[in-house]
């Protein structure tokens, strides 16, 4: 997982050797894969517009509504978070939001993890008649937008009366073929057969050999996938728009609810803050576990 | 697995029974662990994929959905008929294209300048991908201020070169606008996918190139680029059917007039098309039509880049 971190000590190797600098990437001969002040530059350009926005959303919900909406746009936080904050609190009810998501986001990945490890499983190290069909067709379901499977699910929740509460969202999410792809990829290099012929000779049946040899080498990869899918299901927007409504939201909804207009006599400041509360728990999950999301996404996706 | 040996021969008689249970073990257990995946699959996407085709034939209505009346494709050729169809069609496409192409190409720049030896690469990695973390519904309310024609952020920065683009109510700046949201959310995401398939290449090709005089921009070119071509690839066809199914921003960034994308349709796609005709219009049929039309575009479109990709690994392997 943290091979894309640790890629300094594989390059040093390439020091040495002679480069021909040229143009804008002009620089020293034998510093060949050095960042040159070019590339901290637009590197530093980058940084900044994907930061901004984020900045200017904090501006925004520290300010009064009248300030947001005069031109030039504020610049620095203002005194009204709290103010704001408040106001949101009631207006779009983020209480019961933020509780919904994490209930929603924390069933979804904690049901896709087990899921898609059980399936990643059979499909890395199992031998069985039809796999490799089997494992087209999962790769081909990714392809099938939510748009055509919307409207009979929400005739099926409507009859079972499950419209506005959390199960709606939850069943149909509960594993998806991007995990099971993404942990078939990382045991299928981390997972030794030895491993498992060697559970396997001491008498162990297949709940044993999950339990005590594959859930313990699949754990860093059950880490990632289950922090990515709790992004991905956080951020879900348009079934639960379908399915639930503004007295049981999850955040996007509720955020949805917020920003239904863009007259003169919204508070712009209030949208702000409902924005700011809906995407802070996980700008924290990314600020202390950034490093490993990074890894995460850049293993998933190479090998296939 | 299969030239598995017990290690020791267990008392006969218990035997058989206890060997016919592991053998069932052994040729059962794979199905059972990816049941989940194919019984979820079947009842929360094959069997509502089937019978929205199913709806697409009949007339239904939102609020009485048990009559159902037969109109064969009378749906489609309604549709085919209609002037916000096709334009929703086309703006699907537009934005597709404005959303995805710079979209790559600038995550493919950024993850060749990540690829260099440098001070605070966690930090750039970590900063890029922090639009990731946020929510459609929460990058698009932020950026609906950002391009507020009257006091957004973006006005004002383009007084200096004296533009005043209206960013909901001409055609192409409101498109641009909402590609901006898409680009913003995913560019980083896709530098990093680049940036690992970049890491894989093998260290002595640039060395091999770089002593037989190729220049930086030759080796980017000629080795970099062929050697993630399957990335590539991969980022293409998943940004591709995210652009398909582009919903959440065009619909909060028209704020009280979303569902229609705009007082003229001028950024209404087909997902936001199909939402309006089933729950504000109540014509699930229509709608099903709609969600099926998307399935045979993304049809085609796999079927031409399978083509493409065929047609391309010939030539080369002919030379």
């Amino acid at each position: 997982m943290a091979a894309t971190l640790s890629t300094p000590s594989s390059r040093e190797a390439k020091h040495a050797q002679p480069a021909r600098p040229r143009g804008l990437f002009r620089r020293k001969a034998g510093e060949h894969d050095k960042a040159g002040p070019i590339t901290y530059v637009l590197l530093g350009v980058a940084a900044l517009v994907s930061l901004f926005p984020l900045y200017w959303t904090f501006v925004a919900a520290s300010n009064t509504g009248e300030r947001v909406a005069l031109s030039p746009p504020p610049m620095v936080p203002g005194g009204e978070l709290w103010n704001n904050i408040s106001v949101a609190w009631d207006q779009a009810d983020m209480g019961t939001a933020l509780l919904n998501s994490t209930i929603v986001a924390g069933c979804v990945s904690l049901s896709t993890v087990l899921f898609s490890t059980l399936a990643g499983f059979a499909f890395a190290k199992l031998r069985f008649r039809g796999r490799n069909a089997l494992l087209t067709l999962v790769v081909a379901t990714m392809t099938i937008p939510p748009q055509l499977s919307v409207i009979p699910l929400y005739r099926i929740i409507t009859d079972l009366e499950w419209s506005g509460h959390l199960q709606s969202v939850i069943l149909p999410s509960l594993v998806a073929a991007f995990g099971v792809f993404f942990m078939r990829q990382f045991l299928s290099e981390a997972l030794p057969f030895e491993l498992i012929e060697a559970a396997r000779v001491d008498g162990a049946n297949s709940m044993r050999v999950i339990w005590h040899v594959v859930f313990p080498i699949a754990r860093p990869a059950m880490a990632v996938l289950g922090m990515l899918v709790f992004v991905q299901s956080w951020n879900d927007f348009f079934w639960p728009f379908v399915a639930l409504n503004a007295q049981n939201p999850t955040v996007q909804v509720a955020l949805s609810g917020l920003g239904g207009g863009s007259g003169h006599d919204i508070n712009q400041a209030v949208i702000m803050t409902g924005a700011l509360v809906g995407t802070l728990p996980l700008l924290l999950i990314f600020a202390v576990l950034g490093k490993h999301i990074v890894g995460g996404i850049t293993s998933g996706a190479v090998k296939s | 697995m299969a030239t598995h040996v017990r290690a020791e021969a267990p008392p006969a008689a218990r035997s058989s029974w206890r060997s016919r249970l592991y053998r069932f073990d052994l040729k059962a257990s794979p199905y059972a662990f990816i049941a989940p995946f194919f019984l979820c699959f079947a009842a929360f996407g094959l069997f509502p994929l089937i019978w929205t085709g199913w709806l697409s034939l009949h007339y239904v209505d939102l609020l009485k959905p048990d009559v159902m009346e037969w109109k064969g494709f009378g749906n489609y050729t309604r549709l085919w008929s209609n002037d916000q169809f096709w334009t929703a069609l086309r703006n699907t496409f537009t934005i597709g294209v404005i959303s995805t192409v710079p979209q790559l190409l600038m995550a493919l720049g950024l993850a060749h300048l990540l690829n260099y030896r440098m001070r605070g690469r966690g930090f750039f990695r970590v900063a890029i991908l922090a639009p990731y973390a946020t929510s459609i519904a929460a990058a698009t309310l932020v950026f609906v201020q950002l391009f507020n024609p009257d006091y957004g952020f973006i006005n004002w920065a383009l007084d200096v070169v004296g533009i005043h683009p209206n960013w909901y109510s001409e055609t192409w700046p409101s498109q641009i606008a909402i590609s901006t949201i898409v680009t913003w959310r995913w560019t980083g995401y896709n530098a990093l996918i680049y940036l690992a398939a970049m890491q894989a290449v093998p260290k002595d090709l640039y060395e091999a190139a770089s002593l037989d005089g190729a220049s930086r921009w030759q080796q980017f070119t000629r080795i970099t680029i062929p050697s993630i071509r399957p990335t590539i690839m991969f980022t293409i066809i998943v940004s591709t059917i995210g652009a398909t199914q582009l919903f959440g921003e065009p619909m909060l960034f028209g704020g009280g007039v979303g569902v229609s994308g705009g007082s003229a349709h001028q950024f209404q796609t087909l997902s936001l098309y199909m939402y309006e005709l089933g729950w504000p219009s109540r014509q699930l049929g229509r709608a099903s039509a709609v969600a099926w039309t998307m399935l045979l575009i993304l049809l085609l479109i796999g079927l031409a880049q399978y083509l493409i990709t065929r047609y391309r690994n010939r030539n080369e392997l002919g030379g």
